[in-house]
C-alpha cells in the first residue's frame, strides 16, 4: 500500500526515529511502514493519523 | 532504538534464555558425567535425562513468551515469521532423513537434532526477515 508518510515526515522535519518515538513503535516499523514493505495494523493506522492529526485515508493511499 | 516495552520484552526473553540454557549445559554435563562414571542409576537417570531436553523446552517458551509480550507489531511479525520457518525447516528435514532412515540409506540420528535444526531455521528466518523486510527479527 502506498503512503505519504515519508512526505509528512518531512514537513515536520522529523526522522524515521522521532515519529517511532511518538508512535511507541520500533524504528524499523517506521521504516517498514514507509518503504511500503509492512501494512500496519488499523490500530496502528489510527494512532499514525492522530500523530500527524490528519485522516487514515489523507496518508494511506490505494495502491 | 525499540520502544519500552519491546524492551522489557527483550530482556525478560534474554533471562528466560539465560537460564534454560545455564539448565541445559549444568544438567547434560553434569549427567554426562554421573551416568559415564555409573555413578548414579535407576529413576535418577530418568531425570538426568529429561533435564537438557525440557531446558530447550524452556528456550521455546522463551520464544512464544517473547512473541506475547512483544508490543511492537511489526517486530512480532518477524519473529513469528522467523518460528514458521524454522518450524518448517525443521519438520521438513526430520520427516526426510526419517524416511531415508528406513530403508537404511542413511545413519540413525538421535532425535533431539530436530531442535537443533530448528535453531538453524530460526537463524535462516532472521536472514528471510532482513531480505524481505529490512530487519532481522529476533537474533539470539
Amino acid at each position: 500500500m502506498n503512503n505519504r508518510l515519508k512526505v509528512l515526515r518531512a514537513e515536520r522535519n522529523w526522522s524515521q526515529q522521532d515519529l517511532a518515538e511518538r508512535l511507541e513503535v520500533s524504528r524499523q516499523s517506521v521504516n517498514a511502514i514507509e518503504t511500503g514493505k509492512y501494512d500496519p495494523s488499523l490500530p496502528l493506522a489510527f494512532r499514525i493519523a492522530d500523530v500527524f492529526g490528519i485522516t487514515i485515508e489523507q496518508i494511506f493511499l490505494r495502491a | 532504538m525499540d520502544c519500552g516495552n519491546n524492551n522489557l520484552a527483550q530482556r525478560a526473553y534474554l533471562r528466560r534464555l539465560g537460564l534454560s540454557v545455564a539448565v541445559y549445559l549444568v544438567s547434560l554435563l553434569g549427567g554426562v558425567y554421573l551416568v559415564s562414571r555409573d555413578l548414579v542409576s535407576g529413576p535418577i537417570v530418568w531425570v538426568l535425562g529429561l533435564l537438557p531436553g525440557l531446558a530447550v523446552v524452556g528456550a521455546l517458551y522463551a520464544i512464544g513468551k517473547l512473541i506475547t509480550e512483544t508490543t511492537d507489531e511489526f517486530i512480532r511479525m518477524l519473529i513469528v515469521r522467523q518460528t514458521l520457518i524454522a518450524t518448517g525447516f525443521a519438520l521438513s528435514l526430520a520427516t526426510i532423513w526419517g524416511f531415508l532412515e528406513n530403508y537404511a540409506l542413511v545413519p540413525h540420528i538421535n532425535a533431539y537434532w530436530t531442535a537443533i535444526l530448528w535453531y538453524l531455521g530460526f537463524f535462516l528466518g532472521a536472514v528471510s526477515n532482513r531480505i524481505t523486510y529490512g530487519a532481522w527479527g529476533q537474533l539470539k
